[in-house]
């Protein structure tokens, strides 16, 4: 029950939030993070339980037809996930009081802000798949109200609409490839799947992974995964999200959302794991990611884009290590999913700090700022050397695990993951020490001392990087061992230790920290080097190609479909019916007429049908307008005499008097019409009359199958037994239509009345010359 | 008779559809009126035709007295006769207006709802 509320709450913090800002009081941001702290605690307190694999749940029947239930599940994985989301939430909810200060729009950031965070919430803590994808689509709608939050610029608006539509597009996909997956195994609860023995591998079944619609259920599942977690070809919309405040980039883009592919990678990986295509796949992917997002940050120069292109690189490596599935690899991405949050919130908050202080971000811009920003300074250095893998910080004992699983497997591989920690190396040298020491630059602003709400959090999350370092053994009882578990679907022991002795990873990495210092050294060369370098055939210039041809496709479709032509509009609906109709008709393959159904046919009925004809073709070869007119009176004449030849006199008398009065206000409205002439050229007169008589014939065609169908008369047989009894009518026809069916009289005479009004004000009212 | 109905339907939606595809207004509105016409036959054939009685129950009775012609389907087209009037009627009103304002019922040179300006035409 708890659990549910806990995300409820945070929605309920959005209800609130625009109202709490109303009056911009500087504490109101201190008091609303009292609840994602609240919250943090809370999960903190469920750690035992999930440990001892008891983990608290709740469920709650939603539509149980299609599978899907309000169940929440917090098991290790899940909390070691809620706790950053909140617990790095509560950080990043106080910076941005400071962060937006005054911004007249920080009400509705706020709003935003809680419904991200209800929605990761949600995405952590859901036991049904179906539920997790609503709230996973919900953080990416939100997502793109948070970087559009400067809406007036037109960069931060692109930036959102592509990223709402690369991690919607994957959204889409992975909801059918959850639905398929609930196809083959009949469930779309996880702690199900989880614990069924024919599609966990854990509990020694593999029924699901032969099913033949697997291989499509994986891949769809994993393009979610993909997009999410901006992974190679989708990582593009990481950098340019950077538009969004910095607050939002180092929440979203940093700690949590991105880290949802990646978490959904790991929570399923007992279900689709343990195969080849999941191996390379996955695998593979993290490792391009990796490749390309460690190469593109050694040319960056604002500080925010080095951070998202660095970030790629760790969720590739993260990405890949799931892919791997060894216990090693496992425990080596739960440790640097953690690890990363830490060292890489507190950057990003730091960066915006500097932005906010200083002005800008342009890392060449920036020098010497230790002295007039102390402590975000000294926040900035620790954790820098926490993610460039120093002891005694637990980005250290991330990097070390990292680098026994390369050792594990290749050298190739080994050689893809120092290039990783190379450019970590670089990255945290560039944004954590270049900006603080050396010469002081000449910046925009005059650098002073960031606020207390600015500076917290990052100094918090440093000290937890530096409390994790020292203490590895605890946190790796109580979260790490569990949740990597729960990811091998199998229990896994997990121990950490700041020191493991000399070993190969720890020589590799002395090497790969003095290589990268020796890099960072060099830094201004190497990005003068590596910025000739263009690339203009990277993914996202597929994406402004697609973008640009869809519209396009869009505007060509609107020009034909939407030609502003009566004509065409009419021309395009027959030919739809048509075609649509007589397609089906050739499917079931004619029809047959039986000669029961069939009545004789009366001399005077055939004159009558030969009436109706004749009157349509004079009426359609007619060069008078009288005589069309008269023509079409016979028509509807004859049409009156077919009703009252079959059983409905009250149809016949209708018809003989509407028809009266539709060839008096034809004749009326005619004498004030031009007369006939021919305006369509002779090869368009023929082109109407070959699609006219192809429409004919199949109507006709219809009418004939039509005839054969058997039609079941319970409706009119109650209409017929209730009439007198319940009605007092003796008309059948008068009962239907003003008494079971009077609504539809009525509104029938509403639009009779409708038409007579417009009628009235077309004849009646005149714009008066003159008037504009 | 079935067969004979259903080729005089075919021939009442060829003749107004083609009346329909028509450049003239007018021509257009007979179109529609034709249409009307096919499009009320084409139910009441569908539903099944029968020689027998009227749908009405006799003074003197108390059920109707089997067989007899389906009430439902004649209620559905005593409907659309009264609105397929109302259509054409404001139609035929619409092109009225159209045409005392911009002078043509060619729907091809119907470009703009603004009334034609004869001051600027002549002056142009």
């Amino acid at each position: 029950m708890m659990i549910a509320l806990t995300t409820l709450s945070v929605f309920g913090a959005a209800l609130v939030a625009p109202l709490f800002f109303r009056n911009k009081n500087k504490l109101a941001s201190w008091l609303i993070a009292l609840l994602p702290l609240g919250i943090t605690i809370y999960f903190a307190s469920l750690l035992p339980r999930a440990a001892a694999e008891n983990p608290e749940t709740f469920s709650f029947n939603w539509a149980r037809e299609f599978g899907a239930n309000f169940s929440f599940r917090a098991d290790s994985l899940s909390l070691l996930f809620a706790m950053l989301i909140s617990g790095v939430g509560t950080l990043v909810v106080i910076y941005a009081g400071g962060y937006l200060g005054k911004n007249p729009n920080i009400g509705r950031f706020y709003a935003w802000l809680f419904i991200f965070m209800g929605a990761m919430l949600g995405v952590a803590l859901s036991d049904n798949l179906l539920l997790l994808f609503i709230f996973w689509e919900l953080t990416s709608l939100s997502s793109y109200v948070l970087i559009g939050f400067e809406h007036e610029k037109e960069s931060a608006r692109a930036a959102a609409l592509q990223a709402l539509l690369v991690t919607g597009g994957g959204g889409l996909a992975m909801l059918a490839g959850i639905i398929l997956l609930g196809q083959i195994s009949g469930t779309l609860e996880i702690s199900a799947l989880l614990s069924n023995t024919s599609t966990s591998l854990s509990a020694g079944g593999t029924a699901v992974q032969s099913h033949p619609l697997f291989i499509p259920a994986l891949i769809l599942i994993l393009l979610g995964a993909f997009t999410k977690s901006a992974q190679f070809p989708f990582h593009f919309w990481l950098p340019n999200a950077m538009a969004a405040p910095t607050p939002v980039s180092a929440y979203l883009h940093s700690a949590t959302m991105v880290k949802a592919g990646v978490y959904l990678l790991a929570r399923l990986h007992p279900i689709l794991g343990g195969n080849d295509i999941w191996l390379y796949t996955v695998s593979g992917v993290g490792l391009i990611t990796m490749l390309v997002g460690s190469y593109l940050s050694f040319s960056q120069t604002d500080l925010k884009r080095l951070l998202a292109y660095s970030t790629l690189g760790a969720l590739g490596t993260m990405t890949m290590l799931i892919g791997l599935g060894t216990p090693l690899a496992l425990k080596a991405a739960v440790v640097l999913l953690f690890a990363h949050a830490l060292y890489k919130g507190a950057l990003f908050l730091v960066a915006g700090a500097i932005d906010h202080e200083t002005g800008t971000r342009d890392v060449t811009q920036l020098g010497g700022l230790f002295r007039a920003l102390p402590i975000t300074g000294t926040a900035a250095g620790i954790s820098a050397l926490s993610m460039a893998g120093l002891p005694p910080l637990f980005g250290f004992i991330a990097k070390e695990v990292v680098y026994e699983t390369g050792l594990e497997f290749n050298p190739w591989l080994m050689a893809a993951i120092i290039f990783m920690g190379l450019s970590t190396v670089f990255v945290a040298g560039v944004v954590g020490m270049g900006p603080f020491f050396g010469k002081l630059t000449e910046s925009p602003k005059k650098p002073h001392e960031a606020p207390l709400s600015m500076w917290l959090g990052p100094i918090l999350l440093t000290a937890l990087s530096l409390l994790a370092g020292f203490f590895p053994s605890g946190i790796s009882n109580l979260i790490v061992s569990p949740a990597v578990s729960s990811v091998a679907g199998e229990a896994v022991k997990v121990k950490l230790a700041l020191w493991h002795g000399v070993n190969t990873a720890f020589l590799l990495s002395i090497a790969t920290v003095i290589a990268g210092i020796l890099l960072f050294s060099i830094r201004n060369s190497l990005r003068g080097v590596l910025q000739k370098i263009e690339w203009k055939w990277g993914p996202a210039y597929f994406y402004t190609l697609s973008l640009d041809g869809m519209n396009a496709l869009a505007r060509a479709q609107t020009r034909f479909l939407q030609s502003g032509t009566l004509r065409n509009y009419i021309l395009i609906i027959i030919l739809c019916v048509t075609l649509g109709g007589g397609y089906s008709l050739f499917r079931i393959g004619g029809f047959d007429i039986l000669p029961q159904h069939i009545s004789d046919v009366k001399f005077y009925e055939a004159a009558i049908a030969a009436l109706i004809l004749g009157a349509a073709i004079a009426a359609v070869t007619s060069s008078s307008r009288l005589g069309a007119i008269a023509a079409l009176g016979a028509a509807g004449i004859g049409v009156a005499l077919i009703f009252l030849q079959f059983g409905a006199p009250d149809l016949a008398i209708t018809q003989f008097a509407i028809e009266a009065l539709t060839v008096i206000l034809f004749v009326l409205a005619f004498y004030h019409l031009p007369k006939f002439t021919q305006l369509s050229s002779p090869r368009a007169r023929i082109r109407d009359a070959v699609i006219a008589l192809f429409t004919g014939a199949l109507m006709t065609m219809l009418v004939l199958a039509a005839v054969g169908v058997h039609i079941s008369d319970s409706i009119s047989t109650f209409f017929v037994e209730n009439s007198l009894p319940l009605a007092h009518g003796r008309n059948i026809v008068n009962v239907i239509l003003v008494d079971f069916r009077g609504m539809d009289t009525m509104g029938e005479i509403t639009v009779l009345g409708i038409a007579g009004i417009g009628v009235y004000a077309l004849l009646k009212f005149r714009r008066k010359k003159g008037r504009e | 008779m079935e067969i004979v109905l259903a080729f005089v339907i075919g021939g009442l939606y060829a003749a107004g559809i083609y009346m329909m595809l028509r450049r003239s207004l007018v021509k257009l509105l007979i179109g529609l009126a034709l249409l009307s016409h096919a499009a009320n036959l084409l139910i009441f054939t569908a539903a099944r035709l029968t020689r027998a009685g009227f749908p009405i129950i006799g003074m003197d009775q108390q059920a109707l007295e089997l067989p007899y012609a389906d009430p439902l389907p004649q209620a559905l087209i005593l409907t659309a006769i009264v609105i397929s009037f109302g259509v054409t009627a404001f139609a035929l009103a619409l092109s009225y207006r159209t045409y005392k304002s911009i002078h043509t019922d060619d729907l091809d040179k119907m470009k703009t709802t603004d009334e034609a300006d004869d001051s600027k035409e002549t002056s142009a």
